[in-house]
């Protein structure tokens, strides 16, 4: 499913971003970079539904979902630093958006373990999130959103509290979740290795605006 | 370097002696008013005081509208509570204004407000359907219209420490608000329902004013615990006036004991 973003603009509190655009082709991995507070994490909700766009659109595989709730857009979200549910243990988060989703009990619980061995976190499925490390808790919530199969996948910074080792096997792990799930990708960060070792597309978002940076 | 260490340390004696003082003193006055009930009266006291049917009654209908009042207090406490923390609207300083009045207004004037609002159309027409004053239904009307207040000011501190994110992460994987409110925010919030409902249920026991003037203080009908101390007093039995005060400092100190069990502390999770 491609990611169309056409000319949007966002306000939240003093904060806006006008004239924003992005196309990210079906099955592509975008990395968005830019300055702490230039506005990426808000971007990157607006596209979750999470903060309404004050004009533009944004259009997912062929379908404007501008004004359309979250739960409608099909949009997996891995916030920064996972935030996941503390009263939940880590099972119940795989199951948190088949469930929502109604999906038959069988095929939830078959997804649960599927995703539960690709990221590697059979042994944790009955912890709660108290006492996960960084790592860990990154799986949990990369897991809770790819459960529901979405098309489109947005993740905020997800790499950027973790040590240099958890972060080799998080690349391993995205690039795996790309190999095997046709999902395309939003990914916010800091970083310029994350860029040069994910991306197909580096977009930089500026005080001027937002542009799209070559690939080395 | 270190001499003015030291020297700052040596002066910080005279306002922690300050502090302990004053903090002595407040602990001094609670222990010595438990201490001057409980060497006042003697264990046959007691015992005869809970003998009286009239006061077994007064105990029974003291302990079931406090626990229908806390409950009560509880379901309207935390949508009140969650609908003050996370929502923005017109006109919400008002509304947040008009919810702390029950714990401004003297209490007598709340049960007095009760009363007359029973005398209105509307509310002759409810006395119609279900009698409430001077009977039962007035006991917990006149315990929760002050005890909810309590109840909601809890609440929105519990609500106010959760954070929203997980609630709006909830929402890109496929819930409306009402059910990420459900599934994410109210489990965190158990504890602080816990704690807004124990508060409830103590404010409920320990109420006077309003059911005095909304509901008498008519034995075997409408007696609550406070009740009881008062028409013991009045017709100059301190003896059973004391003996029913320790019954009830008994339920707090148990109260206070369970909150601490549970980790509870009002508006804390």
């Amino acid at each position: 499913m491609s990611i169309v973003i056409e000319s949007l603009g966002i306000r939240a509190g003093d904060f806006h971003l006008e004239s924003v655009s992005i196309r990210v082709e079906s099955g592509g991995y975008a990395v968005l970079m830019g300055r702490t507070g230039c506005g990426k994490t808000t971007l990157l909700e607006t596209v979750c539904g999470l903060n309404p766009a004050t004009s533009g659109r944004i259009v997912l595989g062929g379908v404007d979902v501008t004004a359309a709730a979250p739960a409608a857009r099909g949009v997996g979200y891995v916030p920064q630093d996972g935030v996941l549910f503390p009263t939940m243990t880590v099972k119940d988060h795989l199951r948190f958006a088949p469930r929502m989703h109604r999906w038959p009990k069988d095929e939830t619980e078959a997804r649960v373990a599927e995703l539960a061995g690709a990221l590697g976190i059979r042994e944790l499925l009955d912890r709660k999130p108290k006492g996960l490390s960084g790592g860990e808790r990154q799986r949990v919530a990369l897991g809770r959103a790819l459960a529901a199969r979405p098309a489109v996948l947005c993740l905020d910074e997800p790499l950027s509290a973790l040590d240099e080792h958890t972060r080799a096997e998080m690349y391993e792990l995205l690039a795996d979740v790309r190999r095997h799930t046709p999902v395309t990708t939003l990914h916010v960060t800091h970083s310029r290795e994350e860029a040069d070792r994910l991306a197909d597309h580096v977009f930089r978002l500026e005080p001027t605006g937002l542009a799209e940076v070559a690939r080395p | 370097m270190i001499g003015t260490a030291a020297k700052r340390k040596a002066s910080n004696r005279p306002f922690a002696a300050c502090l302990a003082t004053v903090a002595g003193a407040y602990v001094l006055l609670i222990l010595a008013m438990l201490l001057a009930d409980a060497t006042f009266t003697s264990w046959a006291d007691m015992k005869e005081a809970l003998a009286s049917r009239e006061i077994r009654y007064a105990i029974k209908l003291s302990f079931v509208s406090s626990t229908i009042t806390a409950i009560l207090s509880v379901w309207f406490a935390v949508p009140i509570g969650y609908l003050l923390s996370r929502f923005e609207f017109h006109g919400k300083p008002l509304v947040d204004a008009i919810l702390d009045i029950p714990i401004v207004l003297p209490p007598m004037v709340i049960g007095l407000s009760l009363l007359i609002l029973f005398q209105t159309p509307i509310g002759r027409a409810v006395e119609g359907v279900i009698p409430i004053t001077y009977e039962v239904p007035s006991v917990i009307l006149a315990q929760f219209a002050v005890a909810c207040a309590f109840a909601i000011r809890t609440m929105v501190v519990t609500f106010d420490q959760i954070d929203t994110r997980p609630e709006r992460v909830a929402l890109t994987l496929g819930c409306n608000p009402a059910q990420a409110f459900w599934h994410v925010a109210l489990p965190q919030a158990l504890r602080g329902s816990l704690a807004a409902g124990l508060l409830a249920w103590a404010r409920a026991l320990g109420e006077f004013g309003p059911i005095l003037v909304f509901s008498g203080a008519t034995r075997m009908r409408t007696e609550v615990l406070p009740s009881t101390v008062f028409l013991e007093l009045s017709v100059g039995n301190i003896d059973r006036a004391v003996a029913v005060s320790l019954i009830m400092v008994t339920v707090a100190v148990v109260l206070l004991i369970i909150g601490r069990v549970l980790g509870l502390q009002e508006g804390r999770r």
